[in-house]
């Protein structure tokens, strides 16, 4: 198997790039604190990215637009539940886990029963999760039990808790795609849905289940999310619609489906993070780093799109 | 026509390649106005490549590829389907038409198409504002061959007919090939590709058989005699149908579905005119017995697809796992276990590779084929769905396959067979006619020969 540039390359010299290029700045002092901050932040966007790279995967028309209402409503109610009390952690992380599997049952029975195109359904659903969000939360800003708080801001051998468990996520995601029948299933249905389902694969199923993970993956965030930043914010998962997507292009994804990569997804989710504290450091306007940002995105899905055949 | 000594098309040392592969492998030929030139070699033998060249698809790697009378109406109709599926069958001949444009377009497209269908298939019933996705695949090969023969604001020159029968039933090739001598009688050239050599020997005025790449006979139609043919492709086929000795004792009825009969170890035949609702009825029944959210029962048949780009092949994958798809299990992916059982079939069944990690679109489409057979014949399935599954298969392999079918059968399984073509069906043990979407008659053992199966394709007086 001869293959000379893997697509997720680009991703990870990008990161490189773009960490190398503030430590010069700064002659490079606080090159610790740097990749500590990028390893805490991208590990969020690594999970939802992660989700979304299965959808997306599933070809043409799928994507999840309801992760932003998901995480916040996984986060808020979680933390309702918790109450601030100690000893809830677990309990509020199987509500979260819990809100993700209804959530994404839900948006699947969309897809499926009523046959609307997946950006409608997640979209509209989308509107629900945030008002039931709204509705339980009323304004109230509920601290996470401090034991969790504690967990969500801590770091393990110097690596935040947060980037352990995205790895762990990572190792779990890198199997079954690569190594698991579920995997090959999921990569037949995205290139050709009719092929693989005149193959024998169960394609409403392997449907079903990568919308559900979506979903999962989202409430963890969320849960994740909120504990660290000390409560839930019904804005909080607003950014993480676009990123989302975007980590899974800048990652070397295929959005025509049929084709994931996980390694590409972290790379692109270190990023996202380190391309926007460069331009911070250089002092660049809102408007100027809104521009670059773009600008260098375009580059790298473009250095990264060509298609590689996979053994 | 004014020049009719100069040819239209002449390659010189034309070579072709694909990294190490050698696609074309220097081939000197030409092609005069008024001839009808028959390609005839194996899957792989380059037929495809050839065609690219001529049709500017891309350039040879060395020699060159001249039209002394320029370019211009040189038509090729492939055998992958290249129609807009979306856009309707005017609309798709005024893609392909520089000419129209500007407001207004349509009716003159579709007057257009609808002579040049009413000139090649006469009584063809396709509608001009019908989607094609909506089409039979035979329509869409009618409508295909229809646009590659329409004037399109000149006159076509030569007209490249790359397996150009393999979807239509005999009525239809028939028109086909009537037309393709009333072209060249007037002028025009053909390049007529086919495994089918009746065909090629009935409309050809010359044949060129191509063998790995290369030129290994060019001459004149009455010099060749069928065997001598299969003997220039170089393989060694036995010749006609007459193996029934092979056939096995019928079981118990394992199957019945869609007014369809099938007993364990036998291989049914369905038939008629194409179009008739046969691939729908195979598909129907397919899909009945599998299912969209269980692996288990699924495994009760296995489906190997004619219509390769939309039915069969995974594009982005390897060889090895567009194999592999349907026999992978449970839990993790045995990957020793994948790679010997594909490496097994490679031998098996002759697909022409030197590395199974090779991406499936580097396959020629009859090796495509193979892949198919291969994923699903691999599978212990004890029913194997089979919708015209000879598309672009030479005749070597063919005869193969009908041995390993054969074979497979006298083991206990049941074969359910689609097929346009007459001594394919006569191979079967029963065949079920289909006209107009309905079983018209159920033939079995001495009763199927292609007189029988051809008076129930066609409608009958109703008798008293």
């Amino acid at each position: 198997m001869t293959m000379s540039v893997k697509p997720w390359v680009w991703a990870w010299l990008a990161a490189a790039q773009a960490f190398a290029a503030t430590l010069v700045l700064t002659s490079g002092r606080g090159a610790g604190e740097l990749a500590y901050a990028a390893l805490s932040f991208g590990a969020f966007a690594a999970i939802v990215g992660m989700g979304q790279m299965l959808v997306i995967t599933l070809g043409p028309g799928n994507v999840d637009l309801s992760i932003p209402a998901t995480m916040t409503l996984a986060g808020t109610l979680a933390l309702k539940v918790m109450g601030s009390d100690p000893g809830t952690a677990w309990l509020g992380l199987i509500v979260a886990l819990g809100v993700g599997l209804a959530v994404g049952c839900a948006n699947f029975a969309l897809i499926w029963l009523l046959r609307l195109p997946p950006i409608i359904a997640t979209l509209a659903a989308s509107l629900v999760y945030q008002s039931v969000a709204i509705w339980s939360n009323r304004g109230l800003r509920i601290k996470p039990p401090e034991g969790l708080a504690d967990f969500a801001t801590g770091r393990l051998l110097g690596v935040p808790n947060v980037a352990w468990v995205t790895l762990v996520l990572a190792i779990v995601v890198w199997v079954l795609l690569e190594r698991a029948v579920w995997g090959r299933w999921l990569l037949a249905a995205g290139q050709n849905l009719r092929a693989a389902r005149l193959a024998g694969v169960p394609v409403q199923a392997v449907r079903a289940a990568t919308y559900v993970a979506v979903a999962v993956f989202a409430s963890l965030a969320g849960y994740l999310l909120s504990s660290f930043s000390g409560g839930a914010a019904l804005n909080m998962g607003a950014e993480y619609l676009l990123m989302s997507i975007a980590v899974v292009v800048i990652g070397g994804s295929s959005i025509a489906g049929g084709n994931s990569n996980v390694p590409g997804v972290i790379g692109a989710s270190l990023f996202m993070f380190l391309v926007v504290s460069m331009l911070n450091s250089y002092g660049a306007g809102a408007g100027v780093k809104s521009v670059l940002t773009g600008a260098i995105i375009i580059a790298i899905v473009i250095a990264a799109s060509t298609r590689r055949p996979r053994a | 026509m004014t020049e009719t000594d100069k040819p239209v098309v002449a390659l010189r040392d034309a070579a072709k390649h694909f990294g190490p592969v050698k696609a074309l492998d220097g081939v000197s030929l030409s092609v005069a106005p008024g001839e009808c030139l028959g390609l005839v070699g194996h899957n792989g033998a380059g037929k495809s490549t050839l065609v690219n060249l001529i049709n500017g698809t891309f350039g040879p790697s060395s020699g060159t590829v001249d039209f002394p009378g320029g370019a211009g109406d040189v038509r090729a109709v492939f055998q992958e389907l290249s129609l807009c599926p979306n856009l309707t069958v005017a609309e798709n001949l005024a893609m392909a038409h520089p000419a129209l444009k500007g407001v207004g377009w349509r009716r003159p497209a579709g007057a257009e198409i609808r002579a040049a269908l009413d000139r090649v298939f006469p009584d063809h019933g396709i509608d001009a504002d019908a989607e094609v996705d909506t089409l039979t695949i035979a329509e869409r090969q009618m409508v295909e061959i229809a646009i590659g023969f329409a004037p399109r604001g000149g006159a076509a020159r030569l007209v490249i007919l790359d397996e150009p029968t393999s979807s239509l039933d005999e009525g239809i090739a028939r028109q086909l090939l009537s037309h393709v001598k009333a072209f060249c009688a007037a002028g025009g050239a053909v390049i007529f590709i086919s495994h089918m050599l009746g065909e090629v020997f009935d409309v050809s005025s010359r044949i060129v058989v191509l063998k790995d790449g290369t030129v290994v006979a060019d001459r004149p139609v009455g010099d060749f005699t069928r065997a001598g043919l299969v003997d220039a492709m170089g393989h060694v086929a036995t010749e006609g149908a007459a193996q029934q000795a092979a056939r096995s004792a019928p079981g118990e009825v394992i199957l019945r579905a869609e007014g369809l009969e099938a007993r364990r170890g036998e291989v049914v035949g369905l038939s008629g005119l194409a179009g008739h609702g046969q691939a729908a009825a195979l598909a129907r029944l397919y899909l009945g017995l599998s299912s969209d959210w269980r692996r288990g029962r699924g495994a009760g048949a296995v489906f190997v697809a004619g219509d390769r780009p939309r039915d069969g092949v995974l594009p982005l994958w390897s060889i090895l796992r567009n194999v592999s798809i349907s026999v992978l299990g449970r839990g993790l992916v045995d990957r020793a276990a994948e790679r010997r059982l594909a490496e097994d079939w490679r031998k098996r069944i002759g697909i022409r590779t030197d590395d199974l990690t090779n991406p499936i679109l580097s396959l020629s489409g009859g090796n495509q084929q193979k892949v198919l057979f291969a994923r699903a014949l691999a599978s212990d399935a004890p029913i194997v769905v089979m919708d015209d599954p000879m598309r672009g298969v030479d005749v070597g392999t063919k005869q193969d396959v009908y041995a390993m079918i054969r074979a497979e059968a006298a083991k206990g399984r049941t074969f359910l067979w689609y097929s346009t073509e007459t001594e394919e069906v006569c191979q079967c043990d029963r065949v079920f006619v289909f006209r107009n979407g309905e079983i018209s008659a159920e033939l079995t053992g001495e009763q199927i020969t292609e007189e029988r199966i051809l008076e129930a394709s066609f409608e009958m007086q109703e008798a008293s």
